[in-house]
């Protein structure tokens, strides 16, 4: 038996117009590679994986969630030097991962997406460095305290963030 | 099975997602993807996200284009004087360090060097980064339909940016040299210790493969050696922040970058240069600085009743113009070996230190013979000491240095003719600073010196 602890209206799946499903990770790609250059504290910020996180949340299906994922994180992977799919593996466990706990947990309130996002990044960023030091061969160090304050960071911005990607949610 | 996988629908998909993922970084690591084309998905994504992001620059640039052309023009007039000025004093100082590079490049024929002139740049636009501090990268808005190629060295006035990783049709990646996987052939500027500059994942510089027996002190110059065969050698890398043991042998080094990484928004893109030995025409100094110091500055005054050496004229006596006196002081000397005494050089800026300059590439070739921490003469000058003791120093010099050569092997590496070299040019000192009169106005004409430094065949961006 499933079990859920969301109210009838926290389990409400929500799908998004073909526009928004597109040019929300797009735009966030977009801004994530501009951004920075002007603003050099934005780095910190991880905009695809939370974006990643809140369409996985929002669809509440585990294999929409881990395509999600997938894809922008493979997208994003394109954008840097290395090969292709560090950010593809990480972003897919999160999207299932977020999809997958959007059904059994109240996602809706402040609180709840800031402990989500919270979570998510710290698991995103180990996934990260495991796949970059075991595959890849970087030489990436363990830098936890940098990571929980990134962390907490981009926490903080997905509570705004998300108030406003949810004006584009859509009633199935 | 079949109910086990339709049970289990949805961590199937995942692992056949995650298996297909690494089963393609896994390809990719084998390949080693710095060295082949880049992947279709990385053409698509940079396609799609270069055009926004140009549209973004350009509209930044127009808008502050309009603000500061139209609108934000309070205290221009100043600031223009305040610029006149201040070229006044580069184009005396240019004389200075042309005639320095003159020098450096005589003894560098004499010594059989070869030297490496940037001879064509590409300025272009920073546009994008990959995002993520995981990755220390940037993207240029000009790729391979204006020249640029994978590996080409970037830079910016200040120092040594990276070079191009990726080169896509209208753009290009940058790998910055910050990056954890990058590396940078580097040299000490005093010692003239060689070393590898790397990034680190913080995003800092660190300094590797120094013996812990050298001697390496904060505030030392780093400049590219050469070495690595991407970056022309003498470019500014940054300067020694600290010093500590490391770990085994090296020490640990942390160095500041001179460019700033952090905030690029132009750079340019070394993509031509030439290898070559100073010329014979080069090595004779058909220009000197006293005939370049004449042509440039016209109102020096002709009839000041006062002769080149400052003592005033005997009656009957018709004072010379500034060009001609050069000419004369020059020609009857240079020409004919020193005639003019040791302390006639005086008060000449000049034609004073060997290696003073202070662009990253003079301080390269000059470093053959310069002392170390000479400091810089003013460019201030005294017109007429120069023209009366232009020549003499230059020949000096060289006489001094050429008297070295024989002692030298033929097969000598560079830093070791050149720590031989320096021997005889640490003995000559720093002139005198003097003024130059307030109201001399700058000349618009070209520079004829400097044939081979970066701003002479460099478009400017």
């Amino acid at each position: 038996m499933n079990v859920s602890y969301t109210s009838r209206e926290q389990i409400e799946v929500y799908r998004f117009s073909v526009p928004a499903a597109i040019g929300i990770p797009l735009l966030a790609l977009f801004l994530q590679a501009f951004l920075p250059l002007r603003l050099h504290f934005f780095d910190i910020f991880d905009l695809p994986l939370l974006v990643t996180i809140f369409l996985a949340v929002a669809r509440r299906n585990p294999v929409t969630g881990l395509l999600t994922g997938s894809i922008i994180g493979l997208l994003q992977d394109s954008l840097t030097h290395q090969p292709i799919g560090i950010y593809g593996i990480a972003k897919t466990v999160v999207g299932y991962g977020a999809s997958s706990l959007g059904v059994k947990l109240d996602v809706e309130n402040s609180g709840s997406r800031f402990l989500l996002v919270f979570g998510f990044y710290m698991v995103h960023d180990i996934i990260y460095l495991v796949v970059a030091r075991g595959m890849v061969g970087q030489n990436l160090a363990w830098r936890w305290g940098h990571m929980a304050m990134a962390a907490f960071a981009n926490a903080v911005l997905a509570i705004f963030l998300f108030m406003i990607l949810d004006k584009f949610k859509q009633r199935t | 099975m079949e109910n086990l996988l339709t049970r289990h629908r949805n961590v199937t998909i995942l692992v056949a997602v995650l298996f297909a993922e690494v089963i393609g970084l896994a390809v990719q690591v084998k390949r080693n993807t710095d060295t082949e084309s880049s992947r279709l998905i990385r053409v698509w994504t940079v396609s799609a996200v270069s055009p926004l992001e140009k549209a973004f620059v350009a509209t930044q640039q127009g808008i502050s284009g309009i603000w500061h052309s139209y609108f934000d023009l309070r205290g221009v007039r100043a600031q223009n004087r305040k610029l006149e000025g201040e070229i006044e004093q580069l184009r005396l100082q240019q004389v200075r360090l042309a005639e320095d590079a003159s020098q450096a490049r005589r003894l560098q024929r004499l010594l059989g060097f070869k030297e490496q002139f940037i001879a064509k740049t590409v300025a272009a636009q920073v546009i994008g980064s990959s995002g993520s501090d995981m990755s220390r990268v940037v993207y240029i808005d000009k790729g391979a339909s204006d020249g640029i190629k994978q590996d080409m060295a970037v830079i910016t006035a200040d120092g040594v940016v990276g070079k191009v990783l990726r080169v896509f049709s209208s753009s290009s990646q940058v790998l910055l040299i910050n990056d954890p996987s990058s590396g940078v052939g580097a040299i000490l500027e005093k010692s003239r210790l060689q070393g590898v500059i790397k990034g680190t994942p913080n995003g800092e510089l660190v300094l590797e493969k120094m013996m812990s027996d050298e001697q390496v002190e904060t505030g030392d110059q780093l400049l590219t050696s050469g070495g690595d065969q991407i970056f022309p050698k003498g470019l500014s890398i940054g300067t020694v922040k600290s010093v500590s043991p490391g770990r085994d042998i090296f020490l640990n080094i942390r160095v500041k970058p001179a460019a700033r990484l952090s905030r690029l928004e132009e750079v340019l893109i070394i993509t031509q240069v030439v290898e070559r030995q100073p010329t014979a025409e080069e090595a004779q100094a058909s220009m000197r600085a006293a005939d370049i110091l004449a042509a440039r500055l016209p109102s020096v005054p002709e009839n000041t009743g006062i002769p080149a050496t400052g003592i005033p004229l005997p009656a009957g006596v018709k004072p010379q113009p500034a060009k001609a006196a050069g000419e004369k002081a020059a020609g009857g000397s240079a020409g004919k070996g020193s005639t003019l005494k040791p302390n006639s050089r005086t008060a000449g800026a000049a034609d004073t230190e060997l290696a003073n300059s202070s662009s990253p590439k003079m301080k390269a070739s000059t470093s053959a013979s310069a002392p170390a921490g000479s400091k810089p003469a003013s460019a201030s000058t005294n017109l007429s000491g120069v023209a009366a003791a232009k020549s003499t120093k230059p020949k000096k010099a060289m006489d001094s240095a050429a008297g070295q050569i024989p002692s030298n092997p033929a097969g000598k590496q560079a830093g070791e003719s050149e720590k031989e070299a320096s021997g005889p040019a640490e003995n000559l000192t720093p002139a005198p600073k003097s003024a130059v009169p307030a109201t001399r106005k700058a000349s618009p004409q070209p520079n004829p010196a400097a044939p081979n430094g970066p701003s002479a065949e460099t478009p400017q961006p």
